[in-house]
């Protein structure tokens, strides 16, 4: 059985079509990452999943029991939000005993599951302070803390950490990551951020526009992209995306970018224009007989790899090495694509041909 | 030529000069009611214009307390802005909540509509209501005029309220109602304490504003009993003169409940108005 089903959901805020048909199923214990531009509709699902906001079609089903109907308080779910909304006039410990208390645990038994909560996020010396005494990082942590006392049926986060800085960030997705290991619930995570989708998900289901573009693996949606958003989306630096023409040569397909014969793939097509997708550390530096002219417009390097921007046929195009070449900008360099690494589009539609 | 520190400890000066020039122009005329109020009769017109007289006395006080009703206006005045002030922030917390968390249909009209309550002044209602409450029994009724001050305070009241709720996030209650709270308990246990400086605001603004209120007492209640304390100080003005001395210690006393009520609430006020302030 699965932990959670959406059914043919949509959502419309008056004249605004914001979701618009998401068919999902969660596993129990899987921890899906739902990502997305601002705005695809990401925090609407989640909160239909939580109860906060109505269906205006489909179903939603949790430990298969049609949840439709039901009142948040009544589908055994945690929430982490944004902000974090923690009770500003209650202490920490208040905070995270406030949903036990609700369900009348009995005292001995909320001492000890904020107890272990405390521990388990570190969280001991502050038991009794306010939020506003605490910083961005432990607002988190309780609002986690909160969370997990109650050994809810899922737990739903909402960007969760996109109000910390960078390390803290780092730091919170392996916490999350190693909590979930743990404790092993469901777990539905909110994130525009693809590096937190890629280093956390056991799934990813990829929106945009209020439609599900794609559902599967970290590795599967890098490999893989089912179309152009996708392919743009996950990954950085980017997929680079270049105009190429078609020219049909033996049983295989020339693909050019301007005058330059980039790679031949070993299949037929039938149009005369592709989007040819290359993740840039498949594109490697080559000597000047077995590679095409590119002209070096930048060089980043980063210590752990470098980045360079070069141009082939007028279209810009990032290569990422970890070798440390020398290679500086204005200078012509060479390189080579493989076929297998190439992945083609549409143009018009994005889709994956 | 001035440092950035010498000016700006000019400009802190002159905020305070400012400060104190509008807090001593606001609280002279209390300190002139108070004046008067120990004056003896004898020196009121003898002594010229003096900041303090030569000889004070309690008599006056003792004469209103002893020798006039006004006890009893004051009792009056206490429980009809007492239950206004109750009834007025306990429905004006309901509708302001409404209009701050829901989406209703017909929302934006009854908005409207109250606020077209606030536009036109009170003496053109004064004679419909008359003609209103007379048959009901509520004229020379002290539950007349909370009836009034009360449907009278709402809208602004309710405005106010909702500003306070606007402020409180939404996700508060989410939170609660997640956690396991019904919303009507999300609203008690964590939107209540947080809106205690909106709620004392509310209660300030409707007290003092039903404790003052004249032109409906006046009109409505003429009877002794029913009669409040902004009715009563008018009693002191004869065609013949104007006990001055009586009615200043009258105005004296009848600012003692309210500055009594301002105290109280005056914690959650300093907040509350500020807060009130922000979201406009
Ligand atoms: N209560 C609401 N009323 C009207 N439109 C809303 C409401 N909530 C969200 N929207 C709209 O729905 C779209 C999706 O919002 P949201 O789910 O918050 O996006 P995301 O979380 O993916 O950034 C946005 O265009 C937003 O403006
Ligand atoms: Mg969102």
């Amino acid at each position: 059985m699965t932990a959670i089903t959406i059914e043919g959901v949509t959502k419309n805020f008056g004249p605004v079509h914001v979701l618009k048909g998401i068919d999902l199923a969660i596993e129990p214990g899987e921890f899906v990452v739902l990502i997305g531009p601002s705005g695809c509709g990401k925090s609407t699902l989640l909160r239909m999943i939580a109860g906060l906001d109505d269906l205006t079609a489909g179903n939603i089903y949790i430990g298969g029991r049609r949840v439709n109907d039901l009142a948040p308080k009544d589908r055994d779910i945690a929430m982490v939000f944004q902000s974090y909304a923690l009770y500003p006039h209650m202490t920490v410990k208040d905070n995270m005993s406030f949903s036990l208390k609700l369900k009348r645990t009995p005292s001995e038994a909320i001492g000890r599951a904020v107890g272990n909560a405390a521990n388990l996020l570190g969280l001991n010396a502050l038991i009794g302070r306010k939020p506003r005494e605490l910083s961005g990082g432990q607002r988190q942590r309780v609002a986690m803390g909160r969370a997990i006392v109650r050994k809810p049926k899922a737990f739903l986060f909402d960007e969760p950490l996109s109000n910390l800085d960078a390390r803290l960030r780092e730091q919170m997705r392996f916490e999350i990551r190693k909590l979930h290991r743990d404790l092993g619930a469901t777990s539905v995570y909110v994130t525009h951020d693809q590096i937190e989708a890629m280093t956390m998900a056991d799934r990813i289901v990829a929106m945009n526009g209020g439609i599900v573009q794609q559902v599967g693996s970290p590795l599967d949606l890098y490999d893989n992209p089912a179309n152009l958003f996708v392919a743009g989306f996950i990954g950085a630096p980017a997929m680079n995306v270049l105009a190429a023409d078609c020219a049909q040569s033996g049983a295989g397909t020339e693909l050019r970018i301007g005058a330059s014969k980039l790679v031949t793939v070993d299949r037929t097509l039938d149009v005369a224009r592709v989007s040819l997708g290359i993740r840039p550390e498949r594109v490697r530096l080559a000597s000047a007989d077995d590679g095409v002219p590119a002209e070096v417009v930048l060089v980043e390097p980063t210590g752990l790899a470098t980045v360079a921007h070069v141009t082939v046929g007028g279209q810009l195009l990032n290569l990422f090495t970890t070798e440390r070449p020398r290679i500086t900008a204005g200078e012509t360099v060479y390189i080579r694509v493989a076929p297998e690494d190439v992945r083609l589009f549409d143009p018009e539609t994005g889709a994956r041909i | 030529m001035f440092g950035s520190k010498t000016r700006r400890r000019l400009l802190s000066i002159a905020h305070y000069v400012a400060i104190a020039a509008y807090v001593v122009a606001a609280l002279f005329p209390l300190f002139w009611l108070l004046k008067v109020s120990v004056t003896p009769n004898s020196l009121l017109y003898s002594e010229g214009v003096r900041l303090w007289p030569s000889s004070i006395t309690w008599d006056h006080y003792n004469s209103v307390i002893h020798h006039t009703d006004f006890p009893l206006f004051f009792v009056n005045s206490t429980i009809v802005s007492g239950v206004t002030a109750a009834l007025t922030t306990l429905f004006a917390a309901g509708a302001g909540y409404a209009f701050s968390r829901f989406v209703f249909r017909g929302k934006v009209w009854l908005v409207g509509l109250m606020l077209v309550t606030q536009m036109f002044p009170l003496v053109m209602v004064i004679a419909p209501i008359f003609k209103l409450f007379a048959p009901l029994g509520l004229t020379n009724s002290l539950t007349g005029l909370i009836v009034i001050y009360t449907a009278y305070n709402i809208p602004f009241a309710a405005f106010l309220m909702q500003s306070f709720f606007d402020g409180i996030p939404r996700e508060l209650e989410e939170a609660a109602m997640i956690d396991g709270a019904t919303r009507l308990g999300a609203v008690r246990q964590i939107v209540l304490p947080l809106t205690l400086p909106g709620i004392a605001a509310t209660l300030g603004f409707t007290f003092t504003a039903a404790w003052s209120e004249l032109l409906f007492a006046l009109m409505l209640n003429s009877k002794q009993e029913a009669t409040t304390f902004p009715v009563g100080l008018l009693t002191f003005v004869s065609k013949f003169s104007v006990d001055f001395g009586q009615m200043m210690a009258a105005g004296v006393l009848a600012l003692l409940p309210v500055c009594v009520f301002f105290f109280l609430i005056q914690r959650h006020l300093v907040t509350g108005l500020t807060a009130g302030a922000v979201k406009g």
